[in-house]
């Protein structure tokens, strides 16, 4: 006949965190990984619930519904801190001699091991907490170099965006290659107009509809311009509805009224988006590198922008050549509007 | 071959030569680029370019270079989590070479794509051990020697290490026990990593 000493000693090997209880609820032995959880307080004697606080099933309130909950997993939390949570299972003895109760620390496992400094003698050999824990840490090596990689390839691709010439959403020419094209007909003696176009009522669209009708807006406007200009002019997206064209060579005015007014008026034709109509405006400035003695590509920018602005003032739609008496108006018209 | 293999290789020649020596020998692999990523495949024959240039600028025996890379891998503080691996595969050093059979399945479980070729624990007689390495990757075996080298050292064991040879395609390393507490060894806390 098994003795409970027999018992005890059997459980310790192969369950270490058990822990038996007398009908009344007082602990008569437990298993040795529970010694590193009192502090040197010993279990041993103490009222069960004094040392573990039954969280479920909330029905349970005394030794006799704990004794009723056979088979059932039951959530447990240390009283005394780190108040570390615990599952359990219990098993009642034999004529009505009180029970054994099996624990485990569930999730909480990775805290309990550092809390209580516990080693792998302190699991049974058939527990995979070990596996467990390697898993962890390796998934967590693992996580940590594709975290790295992530990171390297993140850089990356935003030096590759900072380098390239292309706004991805239009297709069109970015600012940078706009600042390459201009250094480059300005560093080879080359003539050229400038033409700085400003979309109209851009921002009611993407307030109505979206920013998907939005860009759809901008994909249509790309194709437009790229219609409505030479193969080997350039297109520019510099901004949200900011563009620049810059027309190589093509120094008539004439011509480049024309065209200004070509593309706006293309420009004014509904976009449909979905169901949606969208309708949008544009109005434009331009000036000619041979307004400067010496050109210089801020300065120019700087001219368009001016008979862009100009333009605006003189009712949506239009298109204007920068001259020089432009900057004193603007100056004046925002004095008298101020 | 893994990137995290040739990265091992990578971080040892850094550590142990300089960037400027690891520069030279990616130079001189000719592969387009100066650095392996930890979490990619490379096609075999980049790695071997590497290790062929390895050999030539460090002129010094690949076999030898290798163990090297295997010690490096469990006793420098940078990799010490795959250190914190290995120990989780047992108490002792004799748990530890019993745990080296699973250890291409304790890989696969970390990192899925990571295939390590088999490894089998043979007792000849108490202490007296063969690990058969099976062939897959190159240098598999000089590799291994390193590491077990290195984690007699972790564990405070005492053993003699030699590479005897090949058994059925397989490399062959004896590993004679002379003392399994020679030495403290060093710590190890199951928790000790913040995670």
């Amino acid at each position: 006949m098994m003795t409970f000493d027999d018992l005890a000693g059997l459980a310790s090997q192969v369950c270490p965190m058990h822990v038996m209880i007398d009908a009344e609820g007082t602990v008569t032995s437990h298993g040795p990984t529970l010694l590193k959880l009192c502090d040197g307080d010993d279990w041993k004697g103490k009222s069960f619930f004094d040392v573990l606080d039954l969280q479920r099933p909330r029905w349970v309130k005394t030794i006799s519904d704990l004794l009723e909950t056979a088979g059932c997993k039951l959530h447990f939390q240390l009283r005394e801190a780190p108040h570390t949570r615990m599952k359990g299972v219990l098993v009642p003895l034999p004529d009505g001699q009180g029970a054994f109760i099996n624990l485990s620390f569930g999730i909480s496992v990775l805290d309990a091991v550092r809390d209580f400094n516990l080693t792998s003698q302190d699991f049974s050999p058939t527990d995979l907490t070990i596996e467990m824990l390697y898993l962890v840490e390796a998934k967590s090596a693992a996580m940590e170099a594709s975290r790295q990689l992530n990171l390297r390839l993140q850089g990356a691709k935003i030096a590759a965006e900072e380098q390239a010439f292309t706004d991805t959403l239009t297709g069109l020419k970015n600012r940078r290659a706009m600042d390459h094209v201009l250094n480059r007909l300005i560093s080879g003696g080359r003539d050229f107009a400038l033409m700085h176009v400003d979309l109209d009522f851009f921002k009611s669209v993407n307030d109505t509809f979206g920013h998907a009708a939005g860009d759809t807006v901008l994909q249509r406007v790309a194709a437009i311009m790229v219609d409505c200009t030479r193969k080997f002019d350039t297109v520019a997206r510099i901004g949200g509805d900011e563009f620049v064209l810059v027309f190589e060579g093509l120094m008539d005015r004439n011509r480049l009224q024309d065209l200004a007014r070509r593309l706006i008026t293309r420009l004014e034709e509904p976009i449909m988006y979905g169901v949606d109509e969208c309708r949008i405006s544009a109005s434009a400035g331009t000036t000619l590198s041979t307004e400067l003695a010496s050109p210089d590509p801020a300065a120019l920018l700087h001219q368009a922008d001016v008979a862009l602005y100009a333009a605006k003032r003189a009712g949506r739609a239009q298109h204007m050549f920068y001259a020089p008496g432009l900057e004193a108006e603007m100056v004046e018209h925002d004095t008298k509007s101020a | 071959m893994h990137g995290l293999i040739n990265r091992a290789v990578q971080a040892f020649v850094i550590s142990t030569y300089g960037d400027k020596r690891w520069g030279e020998i990616m130079d001189d692999s000719e592969l387009g680029f100066s650095e392996f990523e930890a979490m990619l495949v490379y096609p075999e024959d980049q790695s071997s370019r590497m290790l062929r240039a390895l050999e030539r600028n460090l002129q010094r025996p690949l076999a030898e270079i290798l163990e090297d890379v295997g010690t490096f891998l469990v006793s420098n503080p940078q990799v010490e989590a795959l250190r914190r691996l290995l120990r989780f595969g047992g108490v002792n050093y004799v748990e530890f070479l019993h745990s080296l059979d699973d250890l291409p399945d304790r890989a696969r479980l970390a990192v899925s794509d990571l295939h390590l070729p088999g490894l089998e624990l043979i007792e000849q007689a108490p202490g007296q051990f063969d690990l058969l390495c099976q062939p897959g990757v190159q240098g598999y075996a000089q590799v291994m020697t390193g590491v077990l080298r290195a984690m007699a050292d972790d564990y405070g064991a005492l053993v003699i290490l030699d590479q005897s040879g090949t058994r059925d395609g397989a490399d062959v390393i004896s590993i004679t026990l002379i003392e399994s507490e020679f030495a403290e060894g060093r710590a190890f806390d199951l928790g000790a990593h913040s995670l």
